[in-house]
């Protein structure tokens, strides 16, 4: 956890209301993501949360502030230079799964290195079976998501956005969709496969016992991020 | 390169997997291409077989006749004379195709009695200028003239005055006159157009006075017909009219004309210009049909499109993949269409159908241009059935595409 990667000074993110006023959804937000960190972002519905990731994930751009990834201001980035370093950078994992409909397992993991190039692109079908393999779904690479259960179905969206090796993983209520258990089972599979490849993690969630899981938590609250209190890390860890 | 390939396999995939849709969309296309490649191809065999059967008649393009006659008796100059001076006419320009033609009777003596039947008296090169096929036995040669048997080409009609059956190989006729001769029947020609006699006989033979004598005044001079280049067949009348009756003992008068039809072409090319317009509406209207289903599979597909994005896709790519996925199915439809338009086309009893079964003599294969034609028509139509639906999907918000 040495080099920063991600780094937001006074980020804010405003979006026009159809009378013309400004509605404001991130305020002044400081942020800084090191390389391997796994840090979890706790809020409630409307807090600005996944709003956050999709700026942290170059889907959205700030309104206010710099947005520094790997020392390079984002906010310069456009068009083809920005999509390229979106799919280099980061995988991402949804709540709903958005997996590519009667897909295989295998098609969908191999899906993002259509964009890939070289080497990377030529060799997909055979990585995605390598990454399927490592997350336990090997003998289900064949399988459309309709036949997989929910819990297998996140592995496979984990499976996917770890397939490029990308430095951050982003992930957006990844167990909101998912019973206690299986929620447990997939948010450790995900922190560990993370780990594992050296890439940064940023969890959003509103459940604390998935934020435990993360070495350092913060709180989003009406667009202002602020760090967890010590009760309330004590109270998520026990 | 890679990007490319990444391009064409997400099209691909797409088609692969929303193969149903694509199919139904694209059953418009396949009808379009198929119905415009096979009607081409088709026009083109039939406006061969027109061309045939116009050749048959007036020869091939261009044919010159050439004709000479007294205007103060109305009589044909001597025949030697007149071949002299047209091997010299010849000669000189270095006319190397050209048949001689003649028209006089001939008295066959059949089962049911003597009919008198008009006689067609040809050079063996006359059946290359008149694309004449036999379709039992053989058109005239050289040797012919030398045979003491003066040979004959007639029509099934004729065969069956004669009875024995099908013709399997030379049988003789008598052709009574003066002076009775044995002639060879050497071939048998399609009956064209109707139940009459047909009779061509060799322009020479050994025995010549074998039939009855030519009447001038009924049956016309003989005739040269010069098988020239299209382009120069003005210039080749003006010369043969300014320099044969120099050839000629005094006083004759020299005809010449074009004998084909120099609008056949282009009144089959309108022909063509017509059928390939009405393929062109078809194909749109099939084209409207992809378009119609390409934008109702887009707003269905905003959340793939978002996720997409996440992966690195950028707005060009997309487009170009919804795009591809149009053309690449559609050229799907094409080939497909095209195979079946060739298979249709090369199993259609044409020659029955329009050229009351004579054997076409120089059958076109398969246009290639047609073939080609419809594949790039199916994937023009591709792209621009494509072009709406790549936009929008270039539109698409990503982060509400993902929420979608």
């Amino acid at each position: 956890m040495s080099d920063v990667q991600l780094r937001l000074t006074g980020v804010g993110r405003e979006v026009r209301l159809p009378d013309g006023g400004l509605l404001p959804i991130l305020t002044d937000v400081d942020l800084t993501v090191a390389a391997g960190e796994h840090v979890s972002i706790v809020g409630r519905s409307g807090s600005g949360k996944s709003t956050l990731l999709n700026v942290l994930g170059l889907l959205d751009s700030p309104t206010s502030g710099e947005y520094l990834l790997d020392g390079q201001d984002t906010g310069r980035l456009r068009g083809r230079r920005r999509a390229r370093l979106r799919g280099e950078c980061f995988g991402f994992v949804f709540q709903q799964f958005n997996l590519l409909p009667r897909r295989t397992a295998a098609e969908n993991v191999a899906a993002p290195l259509l964009y890939a190039r070289g080497r990377e692109f030529l060799t997909r079908g055979r990585t995605a079976r390598d990454v399927l393999d490592r997350v336990g779904l090997g003998d289900r690479a064949d399988q459309v998501p309709e036949r997989l259960s929910g819990g297998e179905q996140q592995r496979v969206a984990i499976a996917r956005a770890l397939v490029r090796r990308p430095r951050v993983v982003l992930a957006d209520e990844p167990t909101g969709a998912l019973d206690v258990d299986t929620g447990r089972a997939v948010m450790a599979l995900l922190a560990e496969a993370t780990a594992e490849r050296g890439a940064a993690l940023v969890t959003i969630t509103h459940d604390l016992s998935v934020a435990a899981l993360a070495d350092r938590q913060l709180r989003l609250d009406v667009g202002r991020l602020t760090p967890m209190t010590v009760a309330e890390t004590v109270a998520a860890t026990s | 390169m890679t990007g490319v390939l990444g391009v064409l396999a997400e099209a691909w995939g797409e088609v692969r997997v929303h193969r149903v849709r694509v199919v139904l969309s694209l059953v418009g296309v396949f009808l379009a291409v198929f119905a415009m490649t096979a009607v081409t191809g088709l026009g083109l065999i039939v406006a061969q077989v027109q061309q045939e059967q116009a050749e048959r008649y007036q020869g091939r393009a261009a044919t010159i006749s050439v004709s000479g006659f007294d205007p103060a008796t109305g009589l044909p100059p001597s025949p030697d004379a007149w071949d002299a001076a047209s091997q010299e006419l010849l000669d000189r320009y270095g006319v190397t195709e050209y048949a001689t033609v003649g028209y006089g009777s001939a008295l066959l003596r059949l089962p049911a009695g003597t009919q008198e039947v008009q006689t067609t008296d040809v050079s063996p090169s006359y059946g290359d200028l008149h694309r004449i096929e036999p379709i039992a036995g053989r058109w005239f040669t050289d040797r012919d003239r030398e045979s003491l048997s003066p040979a004959l080409v007639v029509n099934e009609f004729v065969l069956d005055q004669m009875g024995g059956g099908p013709f399997t190989g030379p049988r003789s006729i008598v052709l009574g006159g003066p002076r009775p001769v044995t002639a060879t029947v050497v071939g048998v020609l399609e009956n064209d157009g109707g139940e009459y006699p047909q009779v061509y006989r060799i322009d020479r033979s050994v025995l010549e006075a074998a039939t009855a004598p030519r009447d001038p005044y009924l049956f016309g001079p003989d005739q040269l017909e010069l098988w020239v280049p299209a382009a120069q067949a003005d210039d080749v009348v003006a010369a043969v009219s300014s320099d044969l009756p120099l050839l000629l003992p005094g006083g004759i008068q020299v005809q010449a004309y074009r004998m084909d039809s120099p609008g056949l072409a282009g009144s089959l090319d309108t022909l063509r210009l017509a059928v390939r317009g009405a393929g062109g509406v078809v194909l749109l209207l099939g084209g409207l049909g992809v378009f119609n289903v390409g934008m109702m599979a887009v707003r269905q597909r905003v959340r793939e499109i978002g996720i997409r994005r996440s992966f690195g896709a950028t707005s060009g790519r997309v487009f170009s993949a919804i795009m591809l996925e149009s053309v690449v199915a559609t050229l799907l439809a094409g080939v497909a269409a095209v195979a079946l338009a060739v298979l249709v086309v090369a199993n259609l009893p044409i020659e029955e159908w329009f050229n009351n079964g004579v054997p076409i003599a120089d059958e076109p294969g398969f246009p290639v241009q047609a073939a080609v034609e419809g594949l790039v028509a199916a994937a023009g139509v591709g792209a621009l059935a494509g072009l709406l639906p790549a936009v929008l999907a270039v539109r698409v918000k990503v982060i509400d595409a993902i929420r979608f």
